[in-house]
C-alpha cells in the first residue's frame, strides 16, 4: 500500500516534470544582477533580433563570477562588464592596463570584446548643484580649497582600498568631517544638506533627480570601469553579422544616458525591454513592439519555473535518498561514510555550490536542480536511516522467523514501520527545498526568485513580496499536503 | 530432528553457547530451563538459522541449516518470539496472516484457519482486528502464538510463551496444546523459567548454565538425580517457594 502510493507520488511528479526540453538558442545574453547591465542585455537583445537570430535575454544572472563562468563554459554568449573589472578583479593578478592587454588576456581564453561603450562607470564624488554654483566647485582638487566640507560615504567607498583612504592621500584632502552611512541615507543627507559630499556611481539612476553635480577626477584617481560587451571570439567569423550590430554600440552610451535609462527603470518604474526598446529606436531606428506581461502572467511563470526546480530536484532526492537510507541502516559502516558525505554537503553555501555547477552544468535550471537536489538528500537520508535502525529488534527478528525473504522484510516490515519518519524526512526536505529553490534565480534559474531579486535589485517591496509570498505558501501547502499522505502512509497501528 | 555438533557462540566476550552437543528427536517436547542469559534464547535462535554459531555445526532432518537453507526451513518452523515480536502495523490478523498472504495461499483457508486458532488459543474474535497496542499483554502471547501455528508447521519454538498469561487461561492452554502437540505429534521446543510447565510438557528437559548444558532427562531424574549440586539448588528453589507459602497456611 505505502510502496504503491509512493510510486504513485513519483509517477505524478515525473509525468509533471516531462515537458522540460529547451529550445536551441542563437544567441544567449547575459545580465548581472543590476539594473544598468539588465538594460544593456536588452539593448544587445533588441539589435541582435534584427539579424533575425533567436535570442534569450538570461536576466539578472548573477555576480561577476558567475557570468564569467557562464561566458567561459559557453552557456552565454555575450554579456556587459567593465575594463575596471576585468583588470581588477576578474584577471587581478595578471596586471592588465591598456585596453590592449585586456583584450589580448581575453583573446587567449578565446573571447572578445567590442571597444567602450561611451560611459565609465566607476566611482566619483558628488556634490549639490547649489553648492558648487555657489563655491565654483568642478573638479575634486576644488575641494581642498574648502575644508569646512562635511563628507559621508557609504561604508564600503570608506573601506576600500581605492575608495576614502587612498582618494584623501592622492588630492591631499584636509578633510576632517566625514562620516559613514547608508548609500541611500546619504542621497537624502545630501540633499537636506546634512552633508555636502558623498560618493555615488557615475551612472547612478539618482544623480539626475536629485540634481548632483558630479566632481572631474582631475587627478585620475578612480579606476577607469569603461563599459564593454565580451562575447565568444569564434563570432568574428561564424555571426559576423551580430557582431557587426553589436559594435555598433561602441560609443554610443555617454554616462548621462546611461543614468538616464537607469533612472528611467528605478525611478519611472519603466521595464527595462521598454527603456532598452527607447533607445535602439532614438540611436538606430530600430523599432520595437515591447509586449507587455500581465503580473498574473509573470506569477504563472514564476510559478512553473518554481514547481520545476522543486519537483525536479526533489523526485531525484525521493529517487536516490531512500535507498541510500537503507543502504546506510543496511551496512552500518557504509552507513557512516553515506551520512558523513550527505551532511558535508549539507553545509556548502549555496551561492558557492550553484557556482561549482556551472562549469559542470552550465547555467540556468540544471545546476539549480543539482543544487537543490543535493541539500535535499540529507533530511530523507538521515529520516530513512534514523526509522530502519529504530525498529525495535524483536520485530527484526520475527520478519526474518516468519521466512520473509530479505526484500519482502523490507517492504512489509521496515519501510512501513519506518514510513513516519521517511515522510518527515521527505516533507522537511521538500520544505527547505521551496524555500532554497528562490536563490536558484541567482544563476538564471527562475522561480519566484526572480521577483524578489528584481524587487531587491529596483528597491521594490511591492515586488519582493510578489515572489516571497507564493513562496512562503508553496511551502505550507508542500507542508499540508503530506500531511495528508502521511494519513494514508503511515500505518493506523503506528499511530495508537 | 536436530542434531548440533559442538556449537559454540560467542557474542564479544560473553559465550552464550559453549560447546553444546544436542540432539532433539521429532515428535517430541524438549525443553530448556535454566537461568536467565544461560543462552536459552540462543540456542532457539541457532536452531532457526536465525545466528550462525562461531564453531560447530546444526543440522535439521540430516541437512545443514545456514544462510542459504535457514529461509526455507523457517517457514516449517512456528517461532513464538520471546516477548511475541508482533508487527504494531498490522492487526492481529494482519500478523497472523501475513506470510500466508505472501506465500499466496487462497484467501478463504487463511480466513478460516485464523478463526480456527483464535478459537483454539481463546482469543477473543474482535481482538483479532486490532493493533498489537490495543491488546493485552495475554492476548499479545496468543496471537503470537497464532502467527507460529498458522502455516501448520513440523516444528514450534516457544520462547516463554506463557509469560503474560493468567493462570487460568495459562492452565487452559497449556493443557490444550499439550494434548494438539502429542496428538498431531509435533516438535516442540520450548523455554520457560517454570520447573512445572517444564515437566508438564517436556518428555525431555535440558537444563542450560552459561552456555552449557548441566543435565538433560525426564523431570524426575532432575528431582531424583540432580547431576550436580546446581541443579539440585536451580529445582528447590522454586520449590521452596511454594512450599514456603503452603507452610504460611
Ligand atoms: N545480540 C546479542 N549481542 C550481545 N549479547 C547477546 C546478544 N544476544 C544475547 N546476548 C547475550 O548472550 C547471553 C545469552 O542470551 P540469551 O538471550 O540466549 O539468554 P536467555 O537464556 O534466553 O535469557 P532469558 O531467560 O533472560 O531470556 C546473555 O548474556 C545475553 O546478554
Ligand atoms: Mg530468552
Amino acid at each position: 500500500m505505502i510502496v504503491r502510493v509512493f510510486l504513485l507520488f513519483m509517477a505524478g511528479l515525473i509525468i509533471y516534470v516531462a515537458p522540460m526540453s529547451c529550445i536551441a538558442q542563437d544567441i544567449r545574453i547575459g545580465s548581472k544582477v543590476f539594473t544598468e547591465s539588465v538594460i544593456l542585455g536588452e539593448i544587445i537583445a533588441h539589435l541582435a533580433r534584427e539579424t533575425g537570430a533567436s535570442v534569450h535575454h538570461h536576466r539578472q544572472l548573477g555576480g561577476t563570477r558567475i557570468l564569467w563562468d557562464a561566458l567561459l563554459a559557453g552557456e552565454i554568449d555575450i554579456y556587459p562588464e567593465y575594463t575596471g573589472t576585468i583588470s581588477n578583479e576578474i584577471l587581478s593578478g595578471e596586471g592588465l592596463v591598456t585596453e590592449k592587454e585586456i583584450r589580448d588576456a581575453l583573446g587567449s581564453r578565446g573571447l572578445a570584446m567590442t571597444g567602450p561603450l561611451g560611459f565609465n562607470n566607476t566611482y566619483a564624488i558628488g556634490i549639490r548643484q547649489e553648492t558648487s554654483d555657489r563655491l565654483g566647485i568642478s573638479t575634486i582638487s576644488d575641494l581642498r580649497k574648502y575644508p569646512e566640507l562635511t563628507f559621508g560615504f557609504g561604508n564600503e567607498f570608506l573601506e576600500r582600498g581605492d575608495g576614502w583612504p587612498s582618494l584623501r592621500t592622492h588630492y591631499a584632502l584636509p578633510h576632517i568631517q566625514v562620516t559613514g552611512l547608508d548609500h541611500d541615507l546619504a542621497y537624502r543627507g545630501l540633499v537636506s544638506g546634512s552633508i555636502d559630499a558623498m560618493d555615488v556611481y557615475t551612472t547612478d539612476a539618482a544623480i539626475a533627480f536629485y540634481g548632483i553635480q558630479i566632481l572631474e577626477d582631475d587627478l585620475n584617481h578612480f579606476p577607469v570601469y569603461d563599459a564593454v560587451l565580451i562575447y565568444r571570439g569564434e563570432w568574428e567569423e561564424s555571426k559576423s553579422n551580430i557582431v557587426k550590430f553589436v559594435n555598433k554600440l561602441e560609443g554610443r552610451i555617454d554616462e548621462a544616458t546611461m543614468a538616464a535609462m537607469n533612472a528611467r527603470v528605478k525611478l519611472d518604474g519603466l521595464s527595462e525591454t521598454l527603456v532598452a526598446a527607447e533607445f535602439v529606436a532614438d540611436q538606430f531606428n530600430v523599432v520595437v513592439t515591447v509586449r507587455k506581461t500581465s503580473w498574473f502572467a509573470n506569477f504563472l511563470v514564476n510559478t512553473y519555473e518554481h514547481l520545476k526546480l522543486v519537483g525536479i530536484s526533489l523526485t531525484a532526492a525521493l529517487v536516490i535518498s531512500v535507498p541510500l537510507g537503507v543502504i546506510a541502516a543496511r551496512w552500518r559502516k557504509l552507513g557512516q561514510v553515506i551520512l558523513t558525505v550527505v551532511g558535508l554537503i549539507q553545509t556548502i553555501p549555496s551561492l558557492a555550490l550553484f557556482v561549482f555547477m556551472i562549469p559542470l552544468v552550465g547555467i540556468g535550471g540544471p545546476p539549480a536542480i543539482l543544487a537543490l537536489f543535493l541539500y535535499s538528500l540529507l533530511p530523507i537520508v538521515r529520516n530513512t536511516h534514523a526509522g530502519l535502525t529504530g525498529i525495535p529488534p524483536d520485530i527484526v527478528e520475527a520478519a526474518q522467523a516468519i521466512g520473509l525473504p530479505r526484500l519482502a522484510q523490507l517492504r512489509l516490515i521496515e519501510i512501513p514501520m519506518a514510513g513516519g519518519m521517511i515522510l518527515a524526512g521527505i516533507k522537511t526536505s521538500a520544505v527547505i527545498n521551496v524555500g532554497t529553490a528562490t536563490l536558484g534565480a541567482l544563476i538564471g534559474a527562475g522561480g519566484y526568485g526572480q521577483p524578489i531579486l528584481t524587487g531587491i535589485r529596483l528597491d521594490d517591496v511591492g515586488l519582493i513580496l510578489s515572489g516571497a509570498v507564493p513562496a512562503a505558501v508553496l511551502a505550507l501547502l508542500v507542508q499540508g499536503l503530506f500531511e495528508v499522505v502521511e494519513r494514508f502512509v503511515v500505518p493506523k497501528g503506528l499511530r495508537l | 530432528m536436530f542434531e548440533l555438533e559442538k556449537v559454540s557462540k560467542r557474542f564479544n566476550s560473553l559465550t552464550a553457547l559453549d560447546d553444546v552437543d544436542l540432539i532433539i528427536p521429532n515428535g517430541r517436547t524438549t525443553v530448556f530451563i535454566g537461568p536467565s542469559g544461560c543462552g536459552k534464547s540462543t540456542l532457539i535462535r541457532v536452531l532457526m538459522g536465525l545466528i550462525e554459531p562461531d564453531h560447530g555445526v546444526v543440522r535439521y532432518e540430516g541437512a545443514p541449516v545456514n544462510a542459504g537453507s535457514a529461509m526455507q526451513l523457517r517457514r516449517r518452523m512456528g517461532y513464538v518470539i520471546q516477548g511475541g515480536g508482533l508487527f504494531p502495523h498490522l492487526t492481529a490478523r494482519g500478523n497472523a496472516t501475513l506470510m500466508a498472504r505472501y506465500l499466496g495461499h487462497p484467501t478463504e483457508d487463511i480466513y478460516h484457519r485464523v478463526d480456527e486458532l483464535a478459537e483454539l488459543t481463546h482469543l477473543p474474535s474482535d481482538a483479532l482486528d486490532r493493533y498489537p497496542a490495543q491488546l493485552s499483554g495475554g492476548q499479545r502471547q496468543r496471537v503470537a502464538l497464532v502467527r507460529a501455528l498458522m502455516l501448520e508447521p513440523d516444528v514450534l519454538m516457544l520462547d516463554e510463551p506463557f509469560g503474560a498469561l493468567d493462570p487460568i487461561v495459562r492452565y487452559q492452554l497449556q493443557t490444550h496444546l499439550r494434548d494438539i502437540f502429542r496428538g498431531l505429534g509435533k516438535t516442540v521446543v520450548m523455554v520457560t523459567h517454570d520447573i512445572g510447565e517444564a515437566g508438564f510438557f517436556g518428555d525431555d528437559i535440558v537444563l542450560l548454565r552459561e552456555g552449557r548444558i548441566v543435565q538433560r532427562g525426564p523431570i524426575r531424574d532432575f528431582v531424583d538425580r540432580p547431576s550436580e549440586p546446581f541443579v539440585e539448588h536451580f529445582i528447590s528453589a522454586q520449590r521452596t517457594l511454594i512450599d514456603s507459602l503452603e507452610d504460611g497456611t
